[in-house]
């Protein structure tokens, strides 16, 4: 099988190439810049390397274990639309808010055009889709941010679609799930994104008042604004394995503190050591974990009123 | 002095020159009244030409002046018998974040705020103001403390930002930050924000929710500094005065928006012209509005809270 063939090759970037005698020859080393390039290529087509191990692997596996590398288990990014379908019972979605607009409030320079690539890009709106579904039957409001959509970016409609979503769980008296992956707040919106951080603390805040559960998984990556606000703040904070977290992103803790970064730092495993994570789930068990959180807690704990 | 800003030194040299001439007229004897007086207007004009209309990038400079008054600064000339208190019970004390009690006319009231150095050394000690998480956690031990005293909270924002490094995250800056957004919103005593320098992002917003925000008309806050800004736009953090431009960071503009309740006029030039004018504007403020906010029942402070934290941003 070809598979076969490239996994043995030592090269990250191995493409098929047949000469005209039909005979199959991998790539030449590469300089990193036109390893890049050809990362670019090769993952247009019907192959994706793994970040993880290194090998090149058909796409149309990779889909099949859930955007899971099967040799090394690297959690590839996965879209918001793939994870909703992974995470809720068949059919069980009903999307919030698909008619919020983005909009342009600062004037600022190429903002619009921005948007609307990453609409073409990701077929979305915008960077968090929202909703209620369930679980094995268990009724939840979820938000799930998508990486895909400007970094993940938070300005002014995911703060008001995630506000929105928390205030409707409130409202239905329903757990909330939140998938975060982020770069932080959107720069672009200026300090309206800024206050969505505020925002979407104040109506977690009132979520866990009234005594109901927030779980808050994140995923690679989530970082800056973000992670300053409502992906922090879950009664349970689960992460999948070797996802980026943190409040600055590693290039600019380098630059302030003008050495490289050990090996593994900010990484899931890295922020469960230090105590700000519950538990890394393989995504393969993801679904499972919420399950199970969500049923503990459906049981209620009012024995002693 | 060392504060002038490019945009000040004809200012400054039109004033030098006037000092010169009195001190010549003195010495010598010589009447030059007539003379003094004429450059005397000629600077007013000077001045209100420098200062009354000032570029974003200017009021960016003005905001991060060494001679800016910092939060003890203000605290001295607005709280009386101040007590600072240290530490977070669970880590350290952060210098970069101060806090303690003292009264306002009477009331007794818990203050909190970042801390800038005012020379080197001291920003050293202070880290340039910018906190660890144990410096918001230390903040949100004191605003716990003031939530079961029932005094009003007074918060003094003052931050390039967050402290970006490495023990920073392993501590959990992010969680410190958004504890304090999470806790602030509903903290059932009241919370006035006075922004007095810069505003730099989650670090700033860590003390910033609060009943009513105010800034002073100098100071600036914003989602990423600009040089942060113009580097990711332009790979060139020199390019900052530009992004300054199109990110809209004045209090003027955050007042436009709805984030803000109020500008504080600062003297001509700065607050750091006149320190004492500075203080008494903000004193002026905190007893206008903070009667008000303890008459309301507890439910009612934090519904208002609430909405008015709901209604930041704009989408169609
Ligand atoms: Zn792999």
């Amino acid at each position: 099988m070809i598979k076969e063939i490239l996994r043995k090759k030592k090269y990250g970037t191995i493409n098929v190439n047949k000469t005209e005698n039909g005979r199959i020859i991998p790539y030449p080393k590469y300089t990193k810049k036109e390893k890049e390039e050809k990362d670019r290529e090769v993952e247009n087509d019907l192959w994706i390397r793994c970040k993880g191990c290194d090998e090149t692997l058909l796409k149309e596996d990779i889909i099949k274990t859930s955007y899971v590398c099967n040799r090394c288990d690297y959690h590839f990014r996965m879209g918001a639309r793939d994870r909703i379908n992974l995470i809720l019972d068949v059919d069980s979605f009903m999307e919030y808010d698909v008619e919020m607009k983005t909009i342009d409030p600062l004037d600022f320079p190429g903002y619009n055009n921005k948007i609307n690539k990453a609409k073409e890009k990701t077929g979305e709106s915008e960077a968090v889709i929202t909703g209620e579904g369930r679980i094995n039957g268990l009724a939840v409001v979820i938000c799930v941010m998508n990486a895909d959509f400007m970094m993940g970016s938070m300005g002014s409609v995911v703060g008001e679609k995630i506000t929105r979503a928390i205030e409707k769980a409130i409202e239905k008296k329903r757990p909330v799930i939140i998938f975060s992956a982020s770069g932080g707040a959107r720069m672009q919106e200026g300090i309206l994104s800024l206050m969505q951080m505020g925002k979407t603390a104040a109506a977690l805040s009132r979520l866990s008042n009234e005594g109901l559960l927030y779980i808050s998984v994140l995923t690679d990556p989530t970082t800056g604004g973000v992670t300053a606000s409502f992906a922090t703040l879950g009664d349970i904070i689960l992460a999948e394995p070797k996802a980026l977290i943190g409040f600055a992103g590693p290039r600019v803790i380098e630059q302030t503190i003008r050495q490289k970064l050990p090996e593994g730092f900010q990484r899931s495993e890295f922020l469960k050591e230090r105590g700000f994570v519950d538990r890394i789930v393989h995504r393969k068990n993801l679904k499972n974990m919420l399950y199970k959180i969500l049923y503990i807690h459906s049981l209620g704990g009012e024995k002693n009123e | 002095m060392n504060s002038s800003l490019n945009f000040e030194k004809p200012v400054i040299e039109l004033e030098s020159k006037i000092g010169d001439l009195e001190n010549f007229a003195s010495v010598s004897g010589v009447n030059l009244e007539n003379e003094i007086n004429i450059l005397r207007k000629k600077l007013d004009n000077i001045k209100n030409d420098a200062y009354s209309n000032l570029t974003p990038w200017q009021r960016v400079k003005i905001a991060r002046l060494q001679e800016r008054p910092t939060s003890l600064e203000y605290i001295e000339k607005i709280i009386y018998g101040f007590i600072e208190f240290h530490g977070d019970r669970l880590y350290a004390d952060d210098h970069a974040i101060v806090g303690g009690i003292g009264t306002l006319k009477g009331t007794p009231v818990t203050v909190i705020g970042h801390q800038k150095g005012k020379n080197t050394n001291d920003n050293i000690k202070r880290n340039f103001g910018m906190p660890h998480p144990e410096g918001y956690r230390k903040a949100l031990r004191l605003m716990k403390q003031a939530e079961k005293f029932k005094r009003p909270v007074i918060m003094f924002v003052d931050t390039p930002g967050a402290y970006c490094g490495l023990e920073a995250e392993e501590r959990g800056q992010g969680e410190a930050i958004a504890l304090n957004l999470f806790e602030m919103s509903r903290l059932k005593t009241p919370i006035i924000v006075i922004v007095i320098g810069e505003g730099g992002s989650g670090g700033a917003l860590a003390l910033g929710i609060g009943d009513r925000v105010c800034m002073l008309e100098n100071s600036i806050y914003s989602v990423i500094s600009p040089e942060g800004l113009s580097s990711i736009l332009w790979k060139d953090a020199s390019l900052a005065e530009e992004a300054a431009g199109i990110m809209r960071l004045t209090a003027q503009d955050l007042f436009e928006f709805n984030v803000i309740d109020k500008v504080i006029k600062e003297p001509l030039g700065g607050a750091h012209k006149d320190v004492d004018s500075t203080s008494s504007k903000i004193k002026q403020y905190l007893i206008k509005e903070l009667p008000g906010l303890m008459d309301l029942d507890i439910d009612t402070l934090i519904q208002n809270r609430y909405e008015k934290l709901r209604g930041m941003g704009t989408w169609g």
